[in-house]
């Protein structure tokens, strides 16, 4: 390694470098704009550290979004039930693609992998339609019930299970008479905790970002989701910087949070399925 | 053998029945069909039945107040209307331009910084790869705000660094003595663009890494022995190796800038900035539905869309395939 402090590989280390700080330097001042009045945020040159007016910053972005917390709430709700609806079905129908032998397997699976090349805007206006005629337009469930059981998630557990449990272990249980379905819940469940980790990382980092779906199926603003609801800041009239960078910082704080204790396994996740294929 | 196999299954059941012709179904012949069954029900009730429906819809004028009586059928004139359409002919063209000028930078870089990572980062390369990819899993909402914060014209963080390096010598020759108006048309897409390239970067910094991982490390010291130095490593090992990795990555940037919806969406206000500089396809789709209320047209620019991916897709095959490295 010392060998290669030539002056090449030095510049090439401060360009790196330096990209990263271009990387992180919005999230800075997200979070320091969050502590500053407007005033101070337009002042030449701008904020470089932390002051002290988040609160009323806080108290601006509640004046203009009265129902945030409700829409934080409500970001939670559809983000944690969209994770654990995945998680079951998904390492459900991964199980079966995974270990067991049956009919149009193959052709089933190749479907399953093929719905992830669909854009998703085009199920955009049909499914304005559909959640009118179900009565669900303005609920959670219109954006919980489609995406519970993601084609990414069932081919993730797919792999996973094909290779952390050995079907000798199934057939040993089936023999002692589990039923099929408890074999999935006592034996395949407490194994493939791991990959439940990274699976549930990602389902609720998508569905917490979410926002083409509360965008057209959520019209009521106590209905709104984090980034509906910061969306309609960024309107005509004085623009509230302070109050915007303070609503900002809320809503990206959690995945912050997530990424800085899980940023490994998250990366390794998602990738693993792109190596593989 | 295994229980479970289908063939084993057929010559029990023949050999222990007394009537052959029917075999009796065990629980394991039944069960995966029950366990995959969520995620059929689930994408024919929200996939194939609205994506159909919305085939229907796109040769029809419908405004849904009206009620599902008030359709009418009127061929392929959706179509025929879209296409000849300035306002969609001009967002295909942003379109166009903001996926090359966002997309081309994401792998022109991300591949060397991979290499360099791979190579020259022992114990931090971890960390710094989170710094890269940490835009991609924030929200796109939250960073497109902060985003309309720093490039905002008088006292934007961007244009007081722009402009103080347009101070100094030599580089007043690149960089700008004025504070540049970003929402003005010739900048809009420039401003999305950078914004796109900086959330997808680090995603594709990562996906390269990972392919570099799986290249043989014995076919470095091979060349090592032969006296290759780094340069010709990554030009002659590394480069060809990831061309799987590069098919799939432009695959993937391919399919999500042509249907960028969110930063210019969020960064414009949902107009597409000032003489709709900053609208794509997308967004003239969801303006076409939800402002103009007509589900027809906005169908039908959903499907030339979806036509147009498919097709750079399929080109985007053959180009790799032709240069012989597609496995």
């Amino acid at each position: 390694m010392k060998a290669k402090l030539n002056p090449a590989y030095l510049s090439a280390y401060a360009i790196v470098l330096g990209g990263a700080v271009i990387m992180l330097m919005p999230f800075w001042f997200m979070f320091v704009f969050a502590t500053h009045s407007d005033t101070d945020i337009l002042s030449v040159p701008p904020p470089m550290w932390f002051g002290d007016a988040f609160l009323d910053n806080m108290r601006l972005l509640l004046g203009r979004l009265p129902y945030f917390w409700h829409n934080l709430g409500m970001s939670f709700y559809v983000a944690i039930a969209t994770t654990v609806l995945n998680l079951f079905f998904c390492s459900l129908a991964g199980y079966a693609f995974a270990m067991f032998e049956f009919k149009y397997k193959e052709y089933l699976f190749a479907g399953v992998l093929s719905t992830m090349l669909l854009p998703a805007f085009l199920g955009m206006i049909p499914s304005v339609l559909i959640m009118t005629g179900l009565g669900w337009m303005n609920e959670p469930r219109a954006l919980i019930v489609p995406a519970a059981c993601g084609a990414m998630g069932v081919f993730m557990m797919r792999q996973f299970i094909g290779s952390a449990i050995p079907k000798e272990l199934l057939e040993a249980a089936r023999i002692d008479g589990c039923g099929e379905f408890g074999i999935y819940w006592r034996i395949v469940v407490p194994l493939i905790t791991p990959a439940f980790g990274t699976l549930g990382l990602i389902t609720f980092i998508g569905a917490w970002n979410n926002f083409m779906g509360p965008l057209v199926i959520m019209n009521d603003m106590q209905m709104y989701t984090v980034p509906l609801a910061l969306r309609s800041l960024s309107g005509t009239g004085q623009v509230p910087w302070g109050a915007i960078s303070a609503g900002s910082a809320v809503a990206v704080l959690p995945l912050l949070v997530l990424f800085v204790i899980t940023s490994r396994r998250l990366i390794e996740g998602l990738t693993a399925g792109a190596v593989k294929a | 053998m295994s229980l479970s196999d289908p063939s084993t299954l057929a010559l029990e059941s023949t050999m222990d029945k007394a009537a052959p012709r029917r075999r009796k179904l065990r629980p394991w012949d039944w069960a995966p069909y029950v366990f995959i069954s969520p995620f059929f029900i689930l994408f024919a009730v929200f996939g194939v039945f609205p994506m159909l429906f919305s085939i229907y819809l796109s040769f029809h004028t419908w405004d849904p107040a009206a009620g599902l009586s008030a359709m009418r059928w009127v061929g392929i004139e959706n179509y025929t209307f879209t296409l000849t359409d300035d306002w969609f002919q001009k967002s295909v063209f942003n379109t166009a331009w903001i996926a090359v000028v966002a997309g081309a930078p994401q792998h022109l870089i991300a591949i060397p910084l991979a290499f360099f990572l791979h190579t020259a980062f022992g114990r931090w390369r971890n960390a710094v790869v989170g710094f890269y990819f940490l835009p991609f899993i924030t929200s796109s909402v939250a960073i497109a705000l902060v985003f309309t914060t720093l490039f905002s014209r008088d006292y934007g963080v961007i244009n007081q660094v722009l402009t103080q390096l347009g101070q100094l010598p030599v580089l007043e020759w690149i960089f700008p003595q004025q504070k540049i108006d970003w929402g003005q048309p010739e900048y809009t897409k420039w401003m999305i663009s950078f914004v796109v390239f900086w959330r997808y970067v680090g995603w594709n910094t990562v996906l390269y890494l990972a392919a570099m991982q799986t290249i043989p490390k014995d076919l470095y010291e091979a060349a090592t022995m032969d006296g290759a130095g780094k340069l010709q490593q990554f030009w002659h090992i590394t480069v060809p190796m990831l061309k799987p990795m590069m098919f799939f990555a432009i695959t993937l940037t391919i399919i999500g800038n042509l249907q960028l919806f969110e930063e210019p969406f969020i960064i414009t206000g949902g107009t597409g900035g000032i003489d709709q500089a900053g609208k794509t396809a997308a967004m003239h789709m969801y303006n076409t539905a939800f402002m103009d209320g007509d589900f027809g047209t906005a169908s039908a620019v959903a499907w030339l869309l979806f036509i147009a991916i498919a097709l750079l897709t399929w080109v985007n095959n053959k180009i790799f395939a032709k240069s012989g490295m597609k496995d």
